[in-house]
Parts: C-alpha cells; structure tokens; sequence
C-alpha cells in the first residue's frame, strides 16, 4: 500500500470564500444524472461559475491564475448537505488533492478520504491569511504537511487537524477502505451468519 | 463515551473487524439503492471485477429521476432513460430486487423500504442518500453513504465507519394541536444549529416521541442529516412493533412475539449512558417555516425574521446576508405577508399518507389561489393507492392541486418537476439549499405538508392552524 500513501500535497491554492458551502453549490444536483463520474469537473461551482446564458461569472475556478492549483482553501461547514459524492470527485477531477477549511460537512469529509483527498481543518483567522495570501499572490507555492500537521507557504506556517482515523489512512496509504475490507471477507461471513435472524 | 445505547449494542453486534486506518468494519443489515448513487457504484464494481456480496439483503428503487406525469418509457430525458435502464439492468445481472414502476412497490426509497417493512429494528441500514436517516425511526442505525461506500457494501456488505457520539434529545410534554413532527424536526435544527450533530448519532426520546407515530418519527429521524448529525433514531417500542405488523418482509405472524422480544432488547439501557443530552419542552414549540438558505434559519409562523445574531456563523453574517439577499425578505418581516408561486408536498419528510391526510384536511372545500402551482406528490405507489382508496386525491384535484405520480419531484428537480428562475415555494421537503428546487435562483420555504396546504389556499404563507376548525383553542 506504499505507492497509495498521502503525505504532502503541494502547489498553488485557490480561495473560495463563503461559509455553509453546500454540496448543491460545489455540484449541482441536476448534473448528477451522469452513470460515470467522467466530466464532473466541469460542473464543479456551476451556479456561481457561469450565468444562465453559459457565460462566465467571477469566480476563482475560473480565473486563469488558479488553473492548476491542487488546494482548495474554503471557510465553515465547507460541504455541508447532500451525501453526493460528485462534489468531491469533481473536485478532485479538477485537480484539488487537498481542502484546507476551517470545518466539512461529515459526509463530504468522510468522502473525501476515500478518494485520497486530505481534508484539514484550521482556524478561521488562518484561514483567511491563506486566502489573502493565495490571492494576492496566486503564484505562491504551499504544502499541506500531513505529518507534521501544518499548512507551509507565502511565509506562513499554520497548524492544522484532520480527525486521527483520516490521517492515519492517509498517511500509510490505507484510504482504499475496500482493499482493507476484503481482507476481512471470513469475519464477514461470520457477522453475515450470526446476524442472520435480522433479516429474514 | 456512550455506554448501554441502541447505538452502542447496535454497533457491537454488526462489528466485523477493527481496520488498519483506525475505522471499524461494519456489517451491513440492509442496503438500499437508487437510480442515482448506484450506476457509477456498479461501474466501479465491474472495474475491479468484483461481484454484489449479499444480493439478499440488497433492495433497489427508482425515486429521484422518475417523471411524475405518468410518461412512458422510454423517457424523453435519455439521461433519465438511461440511469433507470442502468438499475435495471445492473439489479438483474446482480440478482438484487427491484422494485420499479410495474412491482406497484415503486417510490422514494425511504418511504418504500419502511412501507414494506423491510427496514426492522437493530438493523445497520444504508444507502446512497443523506436521508438514509429516516430508517433510524425503527431503531436502526442507518447511515447515508457516497458512491464508492455503495461500491464497498456492494463488494463486501460492509462499511467502515469511525466511532460517534451519541447525544439523546427528550422533548417533554404534548404538542399544541396543529403542531406537526415537521415542526419539532425545523425547531431541534434551529436549536442546535446545522453543525450541531456534527460528529454524532441522535437518539430522540421523551413524551413526544414516545406519543408519536412511525411516520412522524420518520420525518424527524430523516431530517437529523439537516441538523448535521450522523443518523438518527429512536428505541423501539409498541408502535414501532404495531407498524410493522403484517408488512410484506416483516416476520410472520408466528415469528413475530419472539422478534419483538429480540427488538426490544436493542432498545438503550434505562441506565445508558450518553455523551450529551437536551431537553426540550413540547409547549415551546409552534408551527415552523424556514425563512432561509439553511434549516436553521427558521421562525414560527408570525415571528419576525431576525437580524443575525452576533456570534452566529462567525460574527461575520455572511450567511444571513446571503439568505437575506437571495430569499429577498428582510430582517423583521413577518413570512404571512410573502406570496408563494408553487406549493409542492411530497419527499421523503412529508410524502407518507399521514402527510396527504394533513394536508387533504386543509385542502378539502377549499380552492388553490389564483396564479399558485401546487402539486402533490406521493411518496411511493403504495402511498398514492393508499391516498387514492381515501379519496384524498379528489379532494387535491377539485382543490386545484396536481396530483402526481411518485418520486422525489421538487424536492431535488432532477425530473421536470423545477422551479423556475425566483420562484418562491411553500415545500414539505427537507432542504431549503440555494439551487435545490432545480433552479439556481429558486427559492424554499420549509414548512408541513399542511402549512404547505394552507400557503397554496391563501397564496401566501399562513397558520395551518386557522384551517383546522374545532382544533382551535381546544387541546
Ligand atoms: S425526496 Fe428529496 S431528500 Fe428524499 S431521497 Fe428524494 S431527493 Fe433525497
């Protein structure tokens, strides 16, 4: 599980600011009727990406300078709402492989784990230096530090927290929940035949 | 830490394994899928040339996409078309029962699965849907889970979860006549906040649930996802054992005394031991309606929308202010003067047949106002046939309300059912979010099925309670 391990992130950020983002802004629900998750970046932040007429607004994501960048730094309850896991994924599809926010929807959170995204929370003055870094100098070169649990850059260096159970699976590369369950498949059995008188 | 819950004992029981990431392996008691989560889970699936682990405990449904004007396949929406072709086609090759549109057991799955009484007591139930929570009323612990969990419990029937906390909310004494489950759901989320559940599991107990129905606990179990919980759920009783009675999966008659006996030791220890608790009084509790972009940001009807709090999301408002400014209402105003465009009832809060009988009482008599679209949309088929055998969708349809096939309709607008551009909607779903209704510039008012009613009478938001002659000042 060596080649799955997830112990720095670097590169560029890009700020969206806003707390109680919720999975209905990051992807909207009526681009979710895809079968495959192919093109969901595309989608991500539509509604305050583009107008109706397919025009472009301002937004971050869409501004040349943040193109490329693979943190995203965002305020409270950043993905809060729907379960779906699109707006991870096309997030990640994007290029984003960490979320620096001063909280996360449970589920959002949970999902981005999975997809080998690292969700750091950090405090809410912290999180505006970084924003106001990455936007006055969008060039700026970070690192979210997985061990040593701090977000590096633009002369800033500042603490951040991801429950243990996330990190850990990060960090030894054992985020691919589903290698580590079919490791299990005997115990599975058992519970499936001891449980059996549940469900019948 | 809690000790001695349904939480607890629940958790124990479906534990397979301690994971090397630190989560714990779970068993997976009953698996829901829908039309949505599922096409990718399936994909992924194939991709690592994995099979469907337990196609006996897995149950399919078609909610979200589903047209509710009756359209013949193929749909109009190849999209559409094509996810219900992929359940379809993923659900046969898998051996995994699908309950679509010709089974007549057709509708959104957390109104289906209750109704058919597969969700039981003791049981972890999940699903690739936040309100998964819904199941939770039966004393299940039931989760929502993303796409690549579906894969896992697809390919192992288990899923890796972290440890929660578990805080019991009591609500003490009786509702106020005319004061609905909807409204105790809207008033705990404006209590605690929408991060207030983060981390946790809910365990809803005290007079009021113990005196409520399975529907009602299922629309406060559902809407624990908006209050930022994990699940939610409340100990299983005589009402819980009364439902389930003569469903079509519940145990038989002869199973059935010794099945209650096993559910109810599911049920958390009179000496349980939780992390936190709250108390609640029934009386302080009034007909609610969210003014908002968040479930918290709610009043009871007739109170003024408030100025934000200090304090409240970060001293900076910015979440009031872009509530202000999207919902267009402002800080004072009373919601009884706001004229609606559309009143939708339905979804998995409010689209039971406990919901359409609240709100058919409203209805009945009376006309929908000039210039109002409002439908109803039952819940799943076997609520619409329910609905039908009472009568209520004439007492709907002479009232100027469609009445509508099943499916998750404005509650998502992923079907044609949307709003259009700042439309305002009294809607008995569970998520007032910007964009949510299937327009960007939409905008939701949460509310219950029969305030929901009783907007589209008046065409602007109103006390439900003036509707419900006899019941006043009586209790
Ligand atoms: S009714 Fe609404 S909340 Fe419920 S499952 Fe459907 S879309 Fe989700």
């Amino acid at each position: 599980m060596d080649d799955m391990k997830v112990v720095e992130i670097g590169g560029r950020a890009v700020p969206v600011r806003g707390n109680d983002m919720d999975t209905d802004r990051i992807f909207p629900a009526r681009f979710m009727k895809e079968i495959t998750f192919r093109g969901a970046a595309e989608h991500v932040f539509h509604d305050a990406r583009f107008n109706a007429d397919g025009s472009r607004k301002a937004h971050p994501f869409n501004e040349s300078v943040f193109q490329g960048a693979s943190i995203l730094v965002a305020n409270a309850n950043f993905g809060c709402g729907s379960s779906r896991e699109h707006a991870p994924l096309a997030l990640a599809r994007w290029g984003i492989r960490a979320i620096v926010a001063e909280s996360f929807g449970e589920i959002f959170a949970g999902n981005c784990v999975m997809l080998g995204v690292a969700a750091v929370s950090a405090s809410g003055a912290d999180i505006a230096r970084l924003q106001d870094q990455a936007e006055r100098e969008p060039q700026t070169a970070f690192t979210v530090d997985l061990e040593t649990m701090t977000v590096r850059g633009g002369g800033l260096s500042i603490p951040v927290a991801m429950p243990a159970g996330r990190r850990q699976a990060l960090l030894s590369g054992t985020w691919d929940v589903t290698r580590l369950m079919l490791a299990n498949a005997r115990q599975a059995r058992d519970a499936a035949a001891r449980l059996a008188g549940e469900f019948r | 830490m809690a000790k001695g819950t349904l939480y607890n004992k629940v958790w124990d029981a479906h534990t397979v394994a301690q994971l090397a990431n630190g989560q714990t392996q779970l068993f997976v008691g009953l698996h829901l899928l829908h039309e949505i989560t599922s096409p990718q889970a399936f994909d992924m699936l194939r991709e690592r040339g994995m099979r469907v682990a337990c196609p006996e405990r897995t149950f399919a449904t078609v909610d979200h996409i589903m047209p509710t004007d009756g359209e013949a396949r193929p749909f109009a929406d190849a999209r559409a078309e094509a996810m219900i072709s992929a359940l379809e086609a993923n659900t046969r090759e898998a051996d995994v029962t699908y309950f679509g549109p010709e089974s007549g057991r057709q509708g959104i799955v957390h109104v289906v699965a209750p109704e058919l009484g597969l969700t039981r007591p003791g049981m972890t139930v999940v699903c690739g849907d936040s309100h998964t929570s819904t199941h939770g009323a039966f004393g299940a612990l039931a989760f929502g889970i993303g796409t690549s969990q579906v894969r896992d419990v697809l390919a192992t029937q288990c899923i890796a979860m972290e440890p929660l906390k578990v805080r019991r909310i009591e609500v003490e004494g009786t509702l106020a006549p005319g004061v609905t489950p909807k409204d105790v759901a809207l008033f705990i989320i404006n209590r605690l906040g929408v991060e207030g559940g983060i981390g946790h599991v809910y365990e809803y107990g005290g007079e009021v649930f113990d005196a409520m129905s399975m529907e009602g606990r299922m629309t406060v179990c559902n809407m624990s996802v908006e209050g930022g919980a994990r699940a939610g759920y409340v100990n299983p009783d005589a009402v819980t054992f009364d439902y389930l009675r003569g469903r079509e999966y519940a145990p038989a008659e002869q199973d059935r005394e010794r099945a209650e006996r096993m559910w109810r030791r599911h049920a958390s220890d009179d000496d349980a031991v939780y992390d936190d608790r709250v108390v609640f009084a029934a009386e302080d509790i009034a007909p609610m309606l969210t003014w908002g972009i968040t479930p918290a940001q709610s009043v009871f009807i007739g109170e003024p929308v408030p100025p934000c709090a200090a304090g409240e999301d970060g001293g900076a408002c910015e979440v009031h202010s872009a509530a202000v400014r999207h919902m267009r209402v402002a800080p004072g105003q009373d919601m009884r003067e706001t004229a609606i465009d559309v009143a939708f009832i339905g979804s998995c809060t409010n689209g039971r047949i406990s919901d359409l009988r609240a709100a058919a009482d409203v209805a009945r008599g009376r006309r929908v106002a000039p210039g109002v679209r409002a439908l109803v949309v039952p819940g799943s088929m076997r609520v619409r046939d329910q609905a039908v055998a009472e009568g209520l969708d004439r007492v709907f349809v002479e009232a100027g309300f469609e009445w509508r096939e099943p499916g998750c309709s404005m509650c998502i607008g992923m079907n044609a059912d949307k709003l259009n551009e700042g439309q305002l909607c009294a809607s008995s779903s569970n998520r007032n979010f910007i964009g949510r209704q299937g327009s960007a510039g939409g905008r939701t008012l949460l509310m219950s099925p029969a305030m929901v009613a009783a907007a589209a009478i008046r065409g602007r938001v109103s006390d439900a309670r003036e509707f419900l002659s006899g019941e006043n000042g009586n209790g």
